[in-house]
């Protein structure tokens, strides 16, 4: 095995890895201080703050020889028997040298800026810089201005590590954001004609990730702007909801309300992208419009409900009722499809279990480096699918049950929805006109929950916990990450109590449950990591 | 060496010396059919090679062997960019070339591009040259015409075209990765070496930079060969096992408070001393010399008691310079300050800096606001400290920056503190009587603009 020594510790790589001295570093357990690296961008090694000592061991006479400058870490390729040194007096002057030259002209104005707390120019400040200022050359400038309609721009605080440069060019693949002008008059900017105006403004689909990767405070999200501070959050490990691709998503909560949504590294899915639709579509979470009250049909009108005579009201009444059919969302979890499917096949073995409608828009958009924005706008059909194949031998779809409802004559329909938009129409709750029992779980009010015997207010993504099979087969799970309102039942939850099993509902219990018995899953029998799991390596076997 | 005759200098002043007319006249294209006849690139390799001749733009790396750097038996392309962007201050050594001599550069460029087989070549000329491009633009028509450029030249089988490019005027395009970046379309943020450029270069092809001067010598080399080259300037220093030596005749451009500035040959080695009494006609006014810059600004200082330095490219070296350059030599006279010689140099690096690497960008910049404030009496001792302190740590030397545009900066700044000190302090003191002994950071007065 190859070896790579970091400050005296030897590091195994392996025979085909090519790291770089950040990288060889890391598994050493050794950060080593940077802004312009990213591993999903290009190397331009200009930041200069990777700068670390690096030498040759000879692997035959253990012999080690020094380069005598210093070098970019995130540069060095970390070769079999390179020696780095990332600790000395040089490479710790050399860190204090660029911590205090991005600081002569940076605004300081960290009490306004949103970086504040997660800022890297902060955080290496405290660990790399020097005790005192010793610069004085300048009076302080603090200047702002838009890019776009999602991203604006505080020139000053800016270090010029052009991530964001590099990602418009080599990620987006849209280039609107540029340098301009030359040495300490340089800023990062928009092409705009003479007199200021935007020509082309930053307007991609993946604009809001120059935020993530603007390591100070210079680009700020004009949607989070001034919201929140970021000591005051809580970071949950999430999915996105937004399209089948499923992005590794952070939820950014404080007492339980979304301010923000960032993505989370994830080799597999996303890498450390995700599209500003999903990053700002978590509106509905907080919408006022969203339900929040249980009724149920007393004649013409609804009346409230309490939660607590839910579940066995609707238990007993469903056991009466004769032929039932399910319509499971694909914005369920699997864990709840799997819980609902289960419950209508205990009352009626022949029950039919449907998969709602599939939101879906445009195609699918493919950028240069294969991130992918779906078509399909939600996050877990094929779970569902899976879910419903397995327990009823068959797959029916929104269509096929809405041409069923005439001839089948159900003694009830439960529609599980949870859609973040209108999804259906005057027309297609008139053909419910006949079902006996109709009971409608959704976010947002629509002709079919007005047609609804039972209305039963339901969870956003943010809220539910359990696991999405995104478009390429791989099964992510999460926990939630707010409360729902007051009001609202989590979907699982409620499947849990209906089918009257003992204690708390636990995805995770459940997904092993799933696994053991439908063979798709069977991957997920030994948990789930945080990157998820491939199925399809046991669909193949 | 008063029987020195100019060679790359011999047209110069012929009138109508830029034409192919008067060129040929006097054996021009001669050196370039010689070639083509009989000559296999490798063996134009071999003879620059062997003839020690280094590169004339500043870095004195060997010719041919940068040439044999290219990757051998390369299905190609290859390019060649010639590097016509002389930004270093005090140098004007290409210029006189490319305005009284275009043929000269453009034959020994056809038979550098012969050797390195390069089948494109691009000219990259500063945009403030207008009299260079012109004459140029009009040597290369004179060219296709004649059939020195183009498909088969001379019945050779050998293709080649040259393209002019003008640069916008910046001095980080004259770096050669700079260079090919600008070439490119792109910024000149000067790259990561290695991959140096005659493994990849422009557009991600081998490629070799030269200056006009070093293929104009490869030209004179070619024509008069060898032995010629080696007979004028000096061989390596023994002692010194990383020198090459410094053969051949070279261009100086010798400016600044002097009786007849101008661009003069001369064999490399002359001492500073010698260029400016027997080319330069003295210090102008009777006055003394104080000090001299000996190879364009970045290269550092000389003060007069070092002036018997020899001008080869380990000269310099030797009295704490950071090398030749490109022997542009600007003098000053006693009367000068050098307040202000440090002041104008440091607002000349940080207004070139590209600004990739930090250390370069801000720390330019902030020794030129420090050089502006002690210009304006508000100096003290310690910023003289923090001046070398930039000056030390700055450059592709200590490591900190990707070019050497850090290191030209540094230099001058670290050999004025270093060899002038005693003035700027009486200058500090003498401005700001009050104040030069403080240390402490005078606190920043204007207030946060708030958005």
């Amino acid at each position: 095995m190859p070896v790579v020594i970091v400050d005296g510790k030897e590091i195994e790589i392996g025979a085909s890895e090519r790291l770089n001295g950040i990288q060889a570093a890391r598994r050493a357990g050794v950060e080593i201080p940077h802004y312009c690296w990213h591993a999903g961008l290009s190397v331009v090694a200009s930041c200069r703050m990777c700068l670390v000592e690096c030498g040759k061991r000879d692997p035959a006479t253990g012999k080690v020889t020094m380069q005598p400058r210093v070098v970019p870490a995130c540069q060095t390729p970390a070769a079999p028997d390179t020696v780095f040194i990332t600790a000395s007096d040089k490479v710790k002057n050399a860190r204090a040298m660029v911590e205090e030259d991005l600081l002569l002209r940076h605004p300081i104005d960290c009490p306004i800026c949103d970086k504040a707390g997660e800022c890297l120019l902060q955080d290496y400040h405290f660990q790399h810089g020097r005790e005192a200022r010793r610069a004085d050359i300048q009076p302080f400038t603090s200047r702002r201005r838009e890019l776009g309609d999602t991203v604006t721009l505080f020139v000053d605080r800016c270090v010029m590590c052009s991530r964001c440069v590099r990602f418009t060019r080599e990620v987006s693949g849209t280039s609107e954001l540029l340098v301009i002008n030359r040495g300490a008059q340089e800023e990062i900017d928009v092409f705009r004609s003479e007199d200021g105006e935007i020509q082309f403004p930053l307007d991609n689909k993946l604009s809001g990730n120059v935020v993530d990767l603007c390591p100070v405070g210079a680009l700020g999200d004009k949607d989070f702007l001034y919201k929140q501070r970021v000591w005051f959050m809580k970071s949950h490990d999430n999915v996105c909801a937004g399209c089948a691709t499923g992005c590794s998503i952070k939820v950014e909560e404080n007492q339980d309300r979304v301010y923000r949504l960032k993505p989370r590294e994830n080799p597999h899915v996303n890498q450390w992208w995700m599209c500003d639709e999903g990053r700002y579509g978590y509106d509905h979470v907080h919408d006022p419009a969203r339900v929040t009250q249980p009724r149920k049909r007393d004649g013409k009108r609804h009346v409230n409900i309490d939660w607590s005579q839910i579940a066995p009201e609707l238990d007993a009444r469903l056991r009466k009722a004769g032929r039932l059919a399910a319509v499971i969302s694909p914005h369920l979890t699997v864990e709840e499809a799997y819980l609902l499917a289960k419950y209508f096949r205990s009352l009626d073995p022949q029950a039919v279990l449907a998969i709602g409608p599939i939101p879906t828009e445009g195609s699918d958009e493919k950028f240069p480096t294969g991130f992918t924005i779906r078509a399909e706008k939600c996050p877990n059909r094929k779970g569902v699918e899976a879910v419903i194949s397995r327990l009823s031998g068959g797959l029916v779809n929104w269509g096929d049950l809405l041409g069923q409802l005439a001839s089948s004559r159900f003694g009830a329909v439960w529609i599980a929805g949870g859609y973040k938009s209108p999804w259906n129409d005057a027309q297609v709750a008139a053909k419910f006109s006949d079902v006996p029992l109709v009971i409608v779980q959704d976010c947002f009010a629509s002709p079919l929950w007005d047609r609804a015997d039972y209305q039963l207010p339901g969870a956003t993504f943010a809220e539910r916990e359990g696991s999405y099979v995104n478009a390429t087969d791989r099964l992510q799970s999460f926990r939630w990450a707010v409360r729902p309102p007051a009001g609202v039942m989590v979907e699982g939850r409620l499947y849990w109590q209906l089918l009257g099993r003992e204690g708390m509902y636990r995805a995770s219990d459940v997904m092993a449950e799933i696994a053991r018995e439908i063979t798709y899953f069977s991957t997920a029998t030994k948990g789930v990591p945080d990157v998820g799991v491939d199925l399809k390596v046991n669909q193949l076997a | 060496m008063p029987d020195f005759q100019p060679t790359l200098l011999a047209q110069v002043g012929k009138p109508e010396s830029h034409t192919r007319r008067v060129y040929e006249q006097s054996g021009g294209y001669q050196a370039l059919r010689k070639v083509l006849k009989g000559m296999a690139p490798k063996d134009i390799v071999e003879t620059v090679k062997s003839s020690g001749l280094r590169g004339r733009g500043g870095a004195g790396f060997p010719t041919g062997l940068k040439w044999t750097f290219l990757p051998p038996n390369h299905p190609g392309p290859i390019y060649f960019c010639l590097n016509a962007d002389e930004s270093e201050p005090g140098t004007f050594n290409n210029r006189i070339l490319m305005e009284d001599d275009p043929h000269q550069v453009l034959e020994g460029l056809i038979i550098s591009c012969f050797a390195t087989q390069a089948r494109v070549a691009y000219y990259y000329m500063r945009c403030e040259y207008p009299l260079a491009f012109e004459r140029t633009t009009a040597a290369l028509a004179e060219c296709y015409e004649a059939g020195y450029l183009g498909q088969n030249i001379l019945g050779s089988g050998y293709s080649l075209d040259i393209y002019m490019h003008r640069g916008a005027g910046a001095y980080i395009c004259g770096e050669e990765t700079g260079l090919i970046e600008s070439l490119e379309g792109k910024r000149a943020w000067p790259r990561i070496k290695p991959p140096f450029p005659a493994v990849e270069g422009a557009f991600r092809k081998p490629t070799v930079v030269n200056n006009v001067e070093t293929v104009a010598c490869v030209k004179q080399i070619v024509e008069r060969g060898v032995d010629w080259f080696k007979s004028i300037g000096i061989p390596p220093d023994p002692a010194n096992p990383r020198d090459a030596g410094s053969y051949g005749p070279k261009l100086y451009c010798l400016s600044g408070h002097i009786n007849r500035p101008g661009c003069y040959e001369a064999p490399l080695g002359i001492t500073c001393q010698d260029l400016i009494d027997r080319f330069g006609g003295g210090i102008w006014k009777g006055r003394q010399a104080k000090a001299a810059i000996p190879g364009g600004i970045s290269m550092g200082l000389l003060k007069a008691d070092e002036f018997h330095c020899p001008l080869d490219f380990n000269g310099p070296g030797k009295f704490g310079c950071l090398g030749l350059g490109t022997a542009a030599v600007v003098v000053m006279d006693e009367t000068t300050s050098m307040v202000d010689f440090l002041l104008n140099s440091c607002r000349f690096f940080s207004h070139e800096s590209c600004g990739q690497c930090t250390p370069c960008r801000e720390g330019t910049h902030w020794a030129t606001q420090m050089m502006t404030r002690i210009k304006h009496g508000k100096g003290r001792h310690r910023d003289l400290d923090l001046l070398a302190e930039i000056g030390e740590t700055i450059g592709i030397m200590p490591g900190t920056t990707i070019c050497g545009l850090a290191d030209g900066a540094a230099w001058p700044i670290k050999n004025c503190i270093k060899k002038f000190r005693q003035e700027l302090e009486e200058y500090i003191r003498r401005t700001n009587p009050t104040g030069w002994m403080e240390t402490n950071p005078v606190p920043a007065l204007e207030l946060v603009g708030i958005h």
